[in-house]
């Protein structure tokens, strides 16, 4: 293999992209690594100085994310001896299980809106990116624009007009509202990025298809919609992960029905102060559903990312 | 099948004229040939009878209807694209159903599968049917999309250098089972190309475009023997026609500019004095290279001469074509 080639880098420069490839992902994954270790510490390991990295699991972050706990006297304790794992973890610091936290519902909150808002995000961003790929739209470049200028700023400079807004339309605190909300604003990506992918499909194929005897709507979700699902996957994954993590706006705009995980999270009060074990444990639980989401479309957002970078 | 019909047809692209006031009948059953150089608006013909593109002006009929505000689907054509026709996501076998699966056509699955069958031995793809559309070769991908059209019963069949794509012994084999099924189905076609075998064997018409404008329509014979313009002469012939000044064997009607030889319209052993420049032996025949007064002269002779280059040879026409001054034929 002494020969020199072009396309084949040689095994030094191999070993040298692999260290630093390695070396940038462990960097990255601590505190990834460090938040989901915290959710098996309990609280006095978990804020210990120096930080304990061999520590004792326990489950007690996981069960004081899920439920209420109330103290009790001692006759109570006494007669009621606790009858599952998680009242026996709450039994050490004389408590019992008052009932389920918020965190389930906040938990479906976020899954309702961050996957409606994305569904509706892909639905029309792919509907508009279509129509601006294939049609002679008047303006054409201007409205592109204009879509595009709507993420120039940051979405929370509008927060206050948006607040008022909101509760003058009585969409504070609504699933509708911040699915809508976070619409409005991914859809901008959404149209750029699926337009792009559909600029790339030959409109041979559904001239094609129109002459087989199918309606452009026909020829679209046939034809166009089946070659565009690589650029689906990968700007449903940009979408989801903006609306999953959004912060900011969910702490203005909801507060009881409608508030999603980020802004619970952080809140979970345990003994004396913040419940770290308990929030590092929602935290992990929330990384759960991207992380599949992504895992499962992976393939499509490999592709996704490096799209318009290779061209046949 | 069906009988079509173009009335004074434009089409402009903003100060691109692509099709000019074209008039046109298809007969029912007709092998219609469209010749042009590119950018004549051979393509464009095929998209405006097929309702892809929208036209300026005139009428497109398809058996007795006038199609202009109708969509592709309804106007009941198919059309072989020169490219990118097959759709990739499906199997082969997907792909030669999709029309047939049309709401428009909306077939009985036996129906279907029998009629893909069919094709799929014509074209000899039945081993391919299971293939994903982009793990075929090109010539592969070509027969398919062709069979894409086979599997319907069109009006009429639009082909747009179906067979530009193939390798020779492919294009022959498919140039003998279109006409084949042409014959058989009296299907009428409309079919584009460069080539002149294609067209002399297959055309029951032949149509010439020059910028948009049919300049003759006849039979493949009348417009190889008979051409109503140097354009039109040039059109076919391998090799080209020869284009010499009127004068130069002297004797020519009045008017005459040019006059257009055919290869095998030299008579050899009388007449002019040319010097063979160049030989090639085809095997069937041998083309002969000259130079007669400064201008090039293509002809063709027995494949048996020994004929060298430098040799002096004595050349003089057989029924020259005419050509005044613009190019119009002098009869």
């Amino acid at each position: 293999m002494s020969s020199f080639s072009v396309t084949d880098p040689s095994p030094r420069s191999k070993w040298f992209a692999g260290t630093l490839v390695i070396l940038y992902a462990l960097i990255t994954m601590v505190p990834l690594a460090w938040i989901m270790l915290t959710g098996f510490k309990s609280p006095s390991d978990a804020i210990s100085y120096p930080p304990k990295v061999v520590f004792e699991p326990t489950l007690e972050g996981y069960v004081n994310l899920f439920t209420t706990r109330t103290r009790q006297t001692d006759e109570y304790l006494q007669a009621n001896p606790p009858k599952t794992w998680y009242e026996e973890i709450v039994r050490e610091y004389d408590m019992v299980i008052a009932g389920p936290s918020k965190f389930g519902e906040r938990f479906l909150n976020s899954v309702i809106i961050g996957f409606g808002s994305t569904f509706l995000s892909i639905v029309l961003g792919t509907l508009a990116a279509y129509a601006f790929s294939r049609f002679k739209i008047p303006l054409a470049d201007d409205l592109l624009f204009f879509i595009l200028s709507t993420r120039m700023m940051p979405p929370i400079a509008v927060a206050i007009p948006i607040f008022l807004m909101y509760r003058q339309l009585g969409l504070s605190d609504t699933h509708l509202g911040m699915i809508l909300l976070y619409t409005a604003v991914n859809i901008s990506l959404a149209v750029w990025l699926l337009k792009g992918f559909i600029d790339e499909i030959p409109r041979e194929y559904e001239e094609a298809a129109l002459i087989d005897g199918y309606t452009r709507f026909q020829a679209f979700y046939k034809v166009v919609l089946p070659q565009a699902a690589t650029g689906i996957a990968s700007t449903a994954i940009f979408c989801l992960i903006f609306a999953w993590n959004e912060y900011a706006f969910a702490v203005l705009l909801t507060s009881g029905t409608a508030q999603t995980a980020p802004p619970f999270i952080p809140t979970i009060i345990g003994v004396g102060g913040l419940d770290w074990p308990a929030v590092a444990a929602g935290a992990t639980i929330f990384l759960l559903p991207v992380m599949i989401f992504t895992i499962l479309l992976r393939k499509h957002l490999l592709r996704g990312i490096t799209f318009g970078a290779v061209r046949k | 099948m069906a009988e079509v019909v173009l009335r004074n047809l434009s089409k402009s692209y903003g100060d691109d004229i692509a099709v000019a006031d074209m008039t046109m009948t298809i007969p029912d059953g007709a092998f219609v040939v469209l010749l042009g150089p590119t950018g004549a608006g051979k393509t464009t013909t095929l998209r405006l009878i097929s309702g892809l593109e929208k036209m300026d002006s005139g009428e497109v009929w398809i058996g007795g209807r006038n199609v202009g505000n109708e969509t592709p689907a309804q106007r009941d054509v198919a059309m072989v694209f020169q490219q990118y026709s097959l759709y990739p996501h499906l199997s082969v076998r997907d792909n030669l159903a999709f029309p047939l699966k049309s709401p428009i056509l909306n077939t009985p699955p036996d129906e279907i599968e029998r009629k893909v069958a069919e094709v799929s031995s014509v074209l000899q793809i039945s081993h391919k049917l299971d293939n994903k559309a982009t793990a075929l070769s090109g010539g592969e991908m070509q027969r398919v999309s062709i069979g894409r059209a086979l599997v319907r019963d069109p009006s009429i069949y639009l082909m747009d250098e179906p067979l530009s794509s193939l390798d020779a012994k492919l294009r022959t084999d498919l140039r003998v089972e279109l006409k084949r099924i042409h014959a058989s189905l009296g299907a009428t076609l409309l079919y584009v190309t460069h080539d002149q075998i294609e067209a002399m064997t297959m055309a029951t018409h032949v149509g010439v475009l020059d910028h948009g404008r049919l300049v003759q329509f006849g039979s493949p014979r009348e417009i190889y023997e008979n051409p109503n313009s140097l354009y039109v002469a040039s059109r076919l012939g391998v090799p080209r026609i020869n284009i010499l000044p009127a004068g130069i064997f002297g004797n020519v009607p009045d008017g005459t500019d040019r006059i257009g030889l055919r290869p095998e319209h030299i008579n050899q052993g009388s007449g002019q004095d040319a010097v063979i420049k160049r030989v090639e032996h085809l095997g069937d025949q041998a083309r002969l290279h000259l130079n007669l007064q400064g201008h090039d002269i293509t002809t063709i002779a027995a494949p048996d001469t020994d004929y060298q280059p430098g040799a002096h040879i004595k050349i003089e026409p057989r029924n020259p074509l005419c050509f005044d001054a613009q190019g119009n034929r002098i009869r």
